[in-house]
């Protein structure tokens, strides 16, 4: 036996072997038998005791105002606290003076989706998305243009609230 | 060549394409099955998207594995390397070939073919492929055989994990062989012949093996997991520590021959278990054991693959029960309890019946309950043993701390 191995004497019903095993195999069996926990995914989106949490942070979508116009005024704030600098913004502006976003692109490859163009935007026009199937088959249809953006319907993140830390 | 000769060989090519054909069926599902019970065991719901349940997974796994690359080591063997598979795959196949799996069929038939000439058979044919007179050494003898497979393979892919790995296995098959062929030679006594079709209808005249040979059931069960390096005593593959052991180096349909041979072998240990303790097709009561016909084929073939895959079942079902023992442990169960006490029990079991004899009790059902009764006494006195560990030796001496 190796040095200082300190060997505790056990009571005997815990150290049998054959109880143990028994023991073992009935548990198994139970799982066995007992109802499963797999939620089947693309036919299951959510179960009974789980469903997508409504803070949560997935691709973008730009809310448009009642003429279907996008509600951005090219202001500049989410490209400059985008932390993953993935936005890109050319601001434009129209003979009344209104400000528009000439070209407005998002590299859904490089966004962390912290959430943060959303908090930041003064007009409720970004937002991050409640979505998460994404999948594309060309790597250049990731770069979500305006015209993506504003087609977007998915419900938007309410993200997180100090108020309410925990979400209840 | 006679017309009645070459009907014979007819018929037996027939019945052993058949047999392996769906014994390779059989390999598929238990694959699937092994997944399915893993999952369930594990409170999933298992691979259930190819075909039906996921039945057709096994076929899915086949095609990837038939157009996957195949790599040899720069480090190999290569001879050895590319037989190796081979090797551990024809035992495991071939130890099919002495299970009875029905009741005789009757089949009677007599035509003429162009070229090949008349064909000419009559009577009941055998539901085995090769009644051997020596069936259950060819059963030993094969199971030993498919060790040469996982050691060349181990030892020709040039790596350290995977020697270990062929190594382990040596032993380990080594040491379960004796303790395998002492759990059956009980059953020899009792059964008096080694043609598995005579052990068979032993059983159907008086009482399945399962109720006179307990004790040697149990051993049979154990040394049947340790032989088919199955947890609890998956030593040579262990892939939480070596990574595979033998297989690691192999790939595409190189491994999946491996894999089939190691569910080849399942199978065939499981029927092994039904023919040698259960009855074999043997189905309780008399009905089946008059004139040969179709329907008594089929419901006994039945009842056999339905023995079969209980213990392919059971096998499953342990394995995701029961952790891997430690080397050691696995060396001092074979080598200081099962084979002492399986030659204890052959001899208490021996000198039991020649009482019997002696007495003037013939073979039958009471001969069987009077056993029975000293296996119950037996198998108590061996599982009061091992519940206070003083069967382990090295676990009772560490205890003492005299180790």
């Amino acid at each position: 036996m190796a040095i200082g191995v300190k060997v505790v004497k056990r009571p005997e019903e815990q150290i049998s072997y054959l109880r143990a095993t028994l023991k073992g195999m009935a548990i198994t069996f139970r799982h066995l038998i007992a109802p499963k926990w797999t939620m089947q995914y693309p036919e299951e989106k959510s179960a009974d005791d789980w469903t997508i949490s409504d803070r949560w942070r997935g691709t973008h979508r730009m809310l448009t105002d009642e003429q279907g116009r996008a509600k951005c005024v090219a202001c500049g704030l989410c490209p400059q606290i985008c932390p993953a600098n993935c936005i890109k913004l050319v601001p434009g502006e129209d003979e009344q003076g209104h400000r528009y976003p000439l070209i407005y692109e998002i590299d859904e490859f490089r966004c962390v989706f912290c959430g943060y163009c959303q908090e930041v935007c003064p007009e409720e026009a970004i937002h991050v998305g409640v979505h998460y199937e994404n999948a594309e088959f060309d790597r250049g249809r990731f770069v979500y243009d305006l015209e993506r953006l504003c087609a977007q319907t998915h419900p938007v993140s309410s993200l997180w609230d100090p108020a309410d830390p925990k979400g209840e | 060549m006679t017309p009645e000769l070459k009907g014979f060989i007819l018929v037996g090519s027939i019945k052993a394409g058949i047999v392996f054909g769906l014994l390779f069926l059989a390999i598929a599902f238990v694959t699937w099955l092994e997944r399915r019970v893993a999952a369930w065991i594990q409170n999933r719901i298992g691979p259930n998207r190819t075909g039906p349940q996921g039945l057709f997974q096994p076929i899915a796994d086949g095609l990837k594995n038939f157009v996957k690359e195949e790599l040899i080591p720069g480090e190999a063997n290569k001879v050895l390397f590319i037989l190796a598979p081979a090797m551990a795959f024809v035992p495991s196949m071939l130890l099919f070939a002495v299970i009875p799996f029905a009741a005789p069929l009757p089949l009677n038939f007599d035509f003429t073919l162009p070229l090949l000439g008349r064909f000419v058979h009559t009577g009941a044919v055998p539901m085995i492929i090769a009644d051997l007179p020596i069936g259950f050494l060819f059963i030993l003898a094969m199971s030993s055989l498919a060790v040469y497979g996982i050691v060349f393979a181990g030892w020709a892919s040039g790596n350290k994990y995977s020697l270990l790995g062929g190594l382990r296995s040596c032993a380990q098959m080594v040491s379960y062989e004796i303790a395998l062929g002492l759990s059956l030679i009980p059953v020899l006594l009792v059964a008096g012949n080694v043609r598995l079709t005579e052990i068979v209808s032993v059983q159907q005249n008086s009482l399945w093996f399962i109720l006179p040979l307990t004790v040697a059931f149990v051993f049979f069960v154990i040394s049947a997991l340790a032989e088919n390096n199955r947890l609890p005593f998956d030593l040579p593959e262990a892939e939480g520590e070596l990574v595979g052991g033998y297989h690691t180096e192999y790939s595409s349909m190189r491994f999946a021959i491996f894999f089939l041979a190691e569910y080849g072998a399942l199978i065939t240990m499981s029927a092994l278990m039904a023919t040698f303790f259960f009855g074999g097709w043997d189905i309780p009561g008399n009905w089946d054991e008059g004139e040969p016909s179709v329907l008594v084929s089929l419901a006994t073939l039945i009842v056999f693959v339905f023995k079969t895959f209980f213990f392919v079942f059971c096998y499953i079902w342990i394995r995701w029960t029961l952790p891997r023992f430690r080397f050691d442990q696995l060396m001092s169960l074979g080598w200081k309890v099962l084979l002492p006490v399986g030659l204890l029990y052959v001899m208490v079991l021996a000198a039991a019946m020649l009482a019997f004899d002696t007495m003037g009790m013939e073979w039958g059902v009471w001969y069987a309950l009077a056993l029975f009764a000293v296996n119950v006494v037996l198998l108590g006195a061996l599982f009061w043993g091992l519940d206070r560990n003083r069967l382990i030796w090295g676990q009772k001496l560490q205890r003492e701390g005299r180790a």
